[in-house]
């Protein structure tokens, strides 16, 4: 069956420990962020963490990185950016999968929750491990494919509106913060290509100059691959980047039907 | 522990290159089932609005009559058909374990095979036994 509680060993334990905040401080945040050593041994548990927010920056990556530097630095999480373009620091914050970076914290109304992607393998605290999705995004053969000859001398031409089509759908940067949210993907992201991986596709499906169209069709065309999708919408919820992956795959869809039926 | 690429386990045994049958049936089933199901809830109610109207004689009278066979015919079909994929899809969803898996699918089917049967020898049944066409 699929697994709706998590194996014992990876029961959380909420009463972790407690980092006050710094004497004087008067407006003071806690945030509470998931903490898993895989060198221990023990049960991942919660941290508290209080933060000074008059001497913090705005955004939750800012508490991040003052707890790392101030107060524990064993605390793991990965980013590089801060500006919402590298992917890097994709958590969940607050219930929903976004990227700290981006995330204000006057935006969350009680405790700041930090988790980690959902539903993956914790390799520490908030980093997980993202192979299995990466090698989804490679499955789908994210590069141009063409049999026409390019011209030596110029670029392969598109026009704008076909330029527009995959304007949406390249500005993914791959955070899985989408893939991640979806319950589809939970159960089934062994079979399930996952959000971000179907939007890479149906960017090179829709691109003008490939020709690879229904060699890329041929190859979603599968019961787990893309129909396992079932519209729950929870990836263009989570897109930082307000992407709508959903649609796209609705849109690959439609295209399966059109071959075939209509 | 596996030493296969990470890519070789996604791309596992390749496209099945099938699946546009089952989610076109899905969606079709939806739309007959919209009018038959309206049909049918209007005609039991009308049915239930006058005395002794869902006695079993005159639900038998009603299900000889006129078109309402066929359209019963249509509805039970639509039905089993709909659900039987629908069900198959939770199956695949959520039960993983290989054998609880096929039993599961297996059972499913054959059952929505012998409600469909049932109901359309009953529907026929009743049709062809009943009073006058």
């Amino acid at each position: 069956m699929a697994e709706f509680r998590l194996p014992p060993n990876s029961r959380i334990n909420r009463e972790g420990k407690v980092h006050e905040a710094p004497a004087g401080a008067t407006n003071v945040r806690a945030f509470k962020i998931y903490r898993y050593d895989p060198d221990g041994g023990a049960n991942p548990r919660v941290d508290t963490y209080k933060v000074d927010m008059d001497d913090c920056g705005p955004m939750v990556l800012d508490a991040l990185i003052k707890i790392k530097n101030e107060v524990d630095p064993s605390l793991s999480f990965r980013r590089s950016c801060r500006e919402g373009i590298c992917g890097s620091c994709a958590m969940n914050i607050d219930g929903a999968n976004t990227l700290a970076c981006t995330m204000s914290c006057v935006d969350v109304k009680a405790d700041v929750k930090i988790y980690p992607l959902p539903h993956m393998p914790v390799v520490k605290d908030l980093v997980t491990d993202l192979t299995q999705f990466y090698a989804q995004y490679a499955s789908v053969k994210p590069w141009l494919q063409s049999r026409t000859p390019a011209q030596p001398d110029r670029e392969r031409l598109q026009s704008p509106e076909d330029q527009e089509k995959i304007d949406g759908p390249s500005a993914c940067i791959l955070c899985a913060c989408c893939s991640t949210s979806c319950p589809s993907y939970w159960w089934n992201g062994d079979r399930y290509l996952g959000p971000a991986a179907l939007l890479a596709a149906y960017r090179w499906i829709v691109d003008s100059r490939d020709d690879a169209t229904g060699e890329r069709l041929d190859a979603l065309q599968d019961p787990f691959r893309l129909y396992r999708c079932h519209t729950i919408m929870n990836c263009t919820e989570a897109c930082p980047k307000d992407l709508n992956p959903a649609k796209a795959i609705a849109e690959v869809k439609k295209m399966m039907v059109e071959r075939e039926h209509l | 522990m596996s030493l296969r690429s990470p890519l070789a386990s996604v791309l596992g045994r390749g496209s099945a290159k099938s699946g546009v049958s089952h989610w076109w049936s899905q969606r079709l089933t939806a739309v007959a089932l919209v009018p038959l199901t309206v049909w049918f809830v209007v005609q039991l109610a009308g049915l239930a609005s006058v005395p002794a109207g869902l006695g079993l004689e005159s639900v038998r009278a009603w299900v000889a009559s006129g078109l309402t066979p066929v359209l019963l015919v249509l509805l039970i079909g639509a039905l089993a058909w709909h659900s039987a994929l629908g069900v198959q899809v939770v199956l695949e969803d959520y039960v993983h374990a290989k054998g609880l898996k096929l039993a599961a699918l297996l059972a499913s089917t054959l059952l929505h095979a012998l409600l469909a049967v049932a109901g359309v020898y009953a529907v026929l049944r009743i049709a062809f036994t009943t009073g006058s066409f």
